[in-house]
């Protein structure tokens, strides 16, 4: 305890010195935190957009039906499935979809088109569909219309209220053929989408394609999405063998890929900051040293054991690093949490390429603890590797090299 | 009288490998219980390098020194530092005491590497304040001390892990005369009373004149060693 106590004293009898190093640790953690904070913000940011609009975290499919996506290879509604999914408590919500291609037709145009069956209500929880209307109506209750993407109401030169004729070919062979009235519009970013899809309920698009009591896949929300892959596990416990339980990394191996790829480069920022940070602590500690060389002679001499020198300098640096880390860890608690209520907003033609990706073009920060906690261990580690160094110093040392002037 | 340091034809030589520097030439040391002892010379003459063999703190390139019997040329450095915690105590000519403690606490440390319990601790703090005349200085710093004050805890210091016997290098050079002259009777007195071996190295005729027995060396060998009345005592 003694030896604790005078290591704290011992911290404070070079005050600049101390507030120097503890200064660097301080803002290593702060900036490590807010870079990793915003990594993972902007990563999960991307991800909640792709998977909010479209694919959901889990997707379950008939076997086969993600490399060849044809009606025929669609699974029957399993209801039995469906109450198991709700009983897995990670699962947030879920809905499915019958999806295949069709002609759309009015007057003398034609365009391929992807008609999506959906559960108007559940989608919306999943995809905030309702929210994409920019004219016309959501689908009512017991309604058989058609929600058309922007694009693609322009490209046929139509209106809500018109009524527009689908073509196509149904189960297992059927024609595929009927007319429905347009009741609403919505506004994708991505133009590829914006200019080809079209919504239906899902009895409807049943009906359509003679898929009677068919979907082509279950889409799953998550409550974390952190836990994708027990829940996929789970899912995998309780669905048919001749189903496919697919994470929306496996559906987009591109995005995964790219957020792979940046997180790298991002790495090595940080890499360097650690590095700067390294030889910021290195520094005061040579200087430390050299200081001190006559004082650790001296204490070699009247009998204190390198090994008790050794752990007196290793508890100040335990406590100069410690001290620094939580401090530098409270203080980017706020400000971490700032950036996650008022996001870095981007502006220009990268904004514009974010919207029309139908990305909002925020940089947004994660709260996630694991980052706070990983950047502080990591500076907390450099802080005490580095202090082994004055330990190496003093095993080598001898009292009378150590006290000559 | 009791032996305390037998140094047999002890040499250490520097640039061994080139043209070797004999810093101490086959000396021969015999210093008994309760000596007052000063090692003078001139610079260069080998008496820090001397004090700091018999110490323990470097070790000799030829010979053996035994302290109290106990050979300490051979030990490793780690058995010299234990020895030199329980047998030597140390007074350096810039003081040496640890800034952050207080004065009191700088002559507790060495009791606590020795790790004697807090009361007895505290028991010998005060007797060795009280007889180096400081009991209302204890909880100074060494900083709010003059530098004879310092010197002084220095002294208290050294005595606390109750030593054989206690290596002074040049303890008064950095000291005014009457600081000087006060610390030279606080150890006399220890001496006198409590017949604390004590070799001093130093230029200062003051120290030297106050010795019982007065050590010359010249170019690393002793060329006079002679017993004499002490001055004022």
């Amino acid at each position: 305890m003694w030896l604790l106590s005078l290591a704290w004293k011992n911290l404070w009898r070079n005050r600049s010195r101390t507030l120097i190093t503890m200064a660097s640790i301080f803002f290593a953690v702060l900036l490590s935190t807010l870079m990793s904070s915003l990594k993972t913000g902007i990563f999960d940011n991307l991800v909640d957009n792709m998977v909010g609009y479209y694919s959901g975290y889990i997707q379950i499919h008939q076997k086969g039906y993600w490399d060849e996506q044809l009606l025929d290879n669609s699974q029957e509604q399993n209801p039995i499935l469906e109450q198991k999914m709700l009983k897995i408590p990670q699962i947030k919500g879920f809905t499915s979809r019958l999806e295949s291609f069709a002609l759309a037709s009015s007057g003398d145009l034609t365009k391929g088109c992807l008609v999506q069956g959906v559960d108007p209500n559940r989608e919306n929880i999943i995809t905030n569909l309702k929210a994409k209307i920019v004219s016309g109506s959501y689908f009512q209750q017991g309604e058989s219309g058609l929600i058309l993407t922007e694009g693609l109401l322009r490209r046929m030169k139509m209106k809500v209220g018109d009524t527009l004729m689908l073509l196509g070919q149904g189960y297992h062979g059927a024609t595929a053929a009927g007319k429905y009235p347009i009741v609403g519009v919505v506004h994708f970013g991505s133009p590829e989408i914006n200019n080809s899809v079209l919504y239906m309920p899902l009895e409807s698009a049943q009906e359509l394609f003679g898929a009677y009591g068919m979907v082509t896949s279950y889409i799953l929300q998550l409550e974390n999405r952190r836990n994708i892959d027990d829940v996929k596990k789970e899912v995998l416990k309780i669905s048919d063998s001749n189903l496919e339980v697919m994470t929306w990394e496996e559906m987009m191996p591109d995005i995964k890929q790219h957020i792979e790829v940046d997180s790298a480069n991002m790495m090595y920022v940080q890499i360097f900051l650690y590095v700067l940070i390294s030889f910021g602590i290195f520094g005061t500690l040579l200087i430390m040293m050299a200081e001190r060389k006559y004082e650790f002679g001296m204490l070699l001499a009247i009998g204190m054991r390198k090994s008790k020198i050794s752990i007196l300098l290793l508890m100040e640096s335990i406590l100069n690093v410690f001290v620094a880390c939580l401090l530098g860890l409270l203080a980017s608690i706020p400000v971490v949490y700032y950036f996650h209520v008022h996001p870095i907003r981007i502006t220009g033609s990268t904004a514009k390429a974010y919207e029309q990706f139908g990305f909002e073009p925020i940089f947004p920060t994660s709260t996630d603890s694991r980052n706070f906690l990983i950047q502080a261990f990591i500076v907390l580690c450099i802080g005490l590797v580095l202090s082994l160094y004055p330990m190496f110093q003093i095993s080598k040392s001898n009292p009378v090299d150590s006290m000559k002037r | 009288m009791e032996t305390i340091i037998d140094a047999h034809n002890i040499s250490k030589i520097y640039n061994k490998e080139s043209i070797p520097v004999y810093a101490i030439n086959q000396v021969h040391l015999h210093i008994e219980k309760g000596e007052f002892t000063a090692l003078v010379g001139p610079s260069g003459s080998g008496k820090t390098t001397l004090l700091n063999l018999i110490g323990g703190l470097d070790r000799a390139d030829e010979g053996s020194i035994s302290i109290n019997g106990e050979e300490i040329t051979q030990m490793s450095s780690g058995d010299l530092i234990d020895f030199r915690l329980k047998n030597i105590g140390f007074v350096f000519q810039s003081y040496n005491l640890i800034p952050v403690l207080t004065a009191k606490e700088n002559v507790e440390f060495i009791m606590q590497l020795q790790g004697i319990n807090e009361k007895d601790r505290i028991e010998r703090v005060k007797l060795l304040f009280k007889q180096i005349g400081l009991e209302d200085k204890m909880d100074y710093r060494p900083s709010q001390l003059s530098g004879g004050q310092q010197q002084r805890v220095a002294v208290a210091r050294a005595l606390a892990s109750r030593p054989q016997f206690v290596l002074a290098d040049e303890p008064t050079a950095n000291l005014d005369s009457a600081s000087a002259n006060n610390l030279l009777d606080i150890m006399w007195k220890l001496n006198q009373e409590e017949h604390i071996t004590f070799i001093f190295s130093t230029h200062d005729q003051r120290v030297i004149d106050r010795a019982k027995r007065v050590i010359t060396l010249v170019d690393g060998r002793i060329v006079s060693d002679t017993n004499q009345v002490p001055i004022n005592h």
